[in-house]
């Protein structure tokens, strides 16, 4: 685990060796940290549906999300003209589940009925403008009342003389820990959790690592037109169940959800953007997905933003989205005690679905409102339902402050 | 083992059509693809959409976001 962080970390300083040169001592010229922009991202995000999997494949999902993101970027230039940005991000998520809260339905709240996710990030990119080049260090931290993450990540981003195509490679490596909290039913003295014994709130944590690569090829084929491939290579090894998810089997007995404790996953994507006439713009994207699991996905995305002004969009979009499920799901009371991997999560299941929506976004050059300090407003809205009773609202705005 | 897909060569070979059938983009001609809807990287508002979809799907990744990990997510 040590020796990946290290790997990726030494990717970073062997990039960052190709920026060695002298300083410019002719043209030198000071610059000042700066604030490029801020923004402010803030959430709502509701769903429901009768497939939990916390209560087998069956029961209520209901779920309330309250997500606001706060980012900051900073940039300056130092002696040798390479220009440093710095993006820090900070996330508050505040949730309350129905389906979580039968983990333990006798008491009034178990651990996962409401909770609160604190996610913090600094991203550091160093630019050499003159040689098209980049490199950047990422560090997250993310954790709530049964998971914690720390994260790190390398990239590097190469440009064309022209300007026309830009390849860029990214390394990355989450180390995740679950917190083990199993249905109240299950719960013995050595599992934690059990009311009346010393270990009550002495949970176990298990590891769950994933390891990334991903590359990304843009180019401009002419101009109205742009288009972009990515590529990503993911492992994922550790306890990749989750402990609360109760598998009923065909003979009323009861567990837990037990799935591989690796996977490897592969999504290639197209992104492709046309400026149709003056006002009409195109936003098309393609993603196939498989996994070792069995899972295959596709996905196709469009995107259709209206200029009604040069400072004023609305964007209507629409997403279908298509899984075949993984080798080891089964509904409630389907599987077998003999089957080696179990899980009821309609998550993982084959289905359908469809999420389509309108945004609007402004960006007046005297700022919005006439506060040239807010440089856009953009509000969205979607609508999720799935063919497996699924359903969800989600509503974003983002403020954008220079 | 994805080569096995029937769609997935016609994507690839659409792809690489595409990259080789770019015309030279002066920076003065740039006006339309410089246009903020025109980024090809997702958006702010489009990112928390990614992050509900990556928990209510089994698929994630290739999209400039969320591969796996990170997220009690898929």
């Amino acid at each position: 685990m040590k020796k990946i962080c290290l790997v990726v970390v030494g990717i970073y300083i062997h990039l960052f060796a190709a920026f060695s040169q002298t300083p410019d001592s002719v043209n030198y010229k000071t610059r000042k940290l700066k604030i490029d922009e801020i923004n402010f991202v803030s959430s709502y995000y509701h769903q429901d549906g009768n497939n939990s999997a916390v209560t087998g494949g069956i029961g209520i999902e209901s779920l309330h999300d309250y997500a606001n993101i706060l980012e900051v970027k900073l940039s300056k230039y130092d002696k040798y003209k390479y220009k440093h940005e710095w993006d820090a991000n900070i996330g508050i998520d505040y949730y309350t589940s129905a389906s979580s809260d039968n983990i333990d339905p006798n008491t009034v709240s178990s651990p996962s009925h409401e909770d609160v996710r604190f996610y913090p990030s600094l991203t550091h990119t160093i630019t050499n403008e003159k040689k098209g080049l980049s490199v950047g260090l990422t560090g997250s931290y993310s954790i709530e009342s049964d998971y914690q993450s720390r994260g790190i990540a390398a990239n590097f981003s190469t440009t064309s003389h022209d300007k026309s195509r830009e390849f860029s490679a990214k390394a990355q490596a989450y180390l995740d820990e679950v917190r083990i909290i199993l249905p109240v039913e299950l719960r013995t003295a050595t599992t934690g959790g059990l009311y009346g014994a010393p270990n009550e709130h002495d949970y176990p944590w298990l590891h769950r690592n994933s390891y990334s690569s991903s590359f990304t090829l843009s180019q401009i084929v002419n101009q109205r037109f742009q288009m972009m491939v990515l590529f990503d290579l993911v492992y994922q090894e550790g306890f990749l169940s989750l402990p609360f998810h109760r598998i009923y089997f065909k003979d009323n007995s009861e567990t837990t959800e037990h799935l591989p404790s690796t996977r490897f996953k592969i999504p290639i994507g197209v992104r492709a953007n046309y400026f149709l006439g003056d006002q009409f713009i195109i936003r098309a994207y393609y993603r196939y997905y498989q996994d070792d699991w069995g899972l295959v996905a596709h996905t196709a995305d469009i995107e259709t933003p209206i200029k009604i002004t040069p400072f004023f969009s609305i964007s209507p979009f629409y997403r279908f989205y298509t899984q075949k499920g993984i080798r080891y799901f089964a509904p409630y009371r389907e599987h077998l005690e003999s089957d080696e991997y179990y899980s009821s999560n309609y998550d993982l299941s084959s289905f359908n679905s469809h999420f389509f929506g309108v945004g609007f976004r402004t960006m007046p050059p005297k700022g919005v409102l006439g506060i040239p300090q807010i440089t856009m407003f953009e509000l969205r809205y979607g609508h999720y339902i799935t063919t497996n009773t699924l359903y969800a609202d989600v509503i974003t705005l983002n403020v954008r402050f220079k | 083992m994805i080569l096995k897909n029937s769609r997935t060569p016609i994507v690839i070979i659409a792809t690489i059509i595409a990259f080789y059938s770019c015309a030279p983009v002066r920076e003065y001609q740039k006006s339309r693809l410089n246009d903020g809807e025109m980024e090809l990287s997702s958006r702010q508002v489009q990112k928390t959409e990614q992050n509900f979809q990556s928990y209510r799907e089994g698929a994630s990744g290739a999209n400039g976001g969320k591969t796996g990990g990170g997220c009690g997510c898929n």
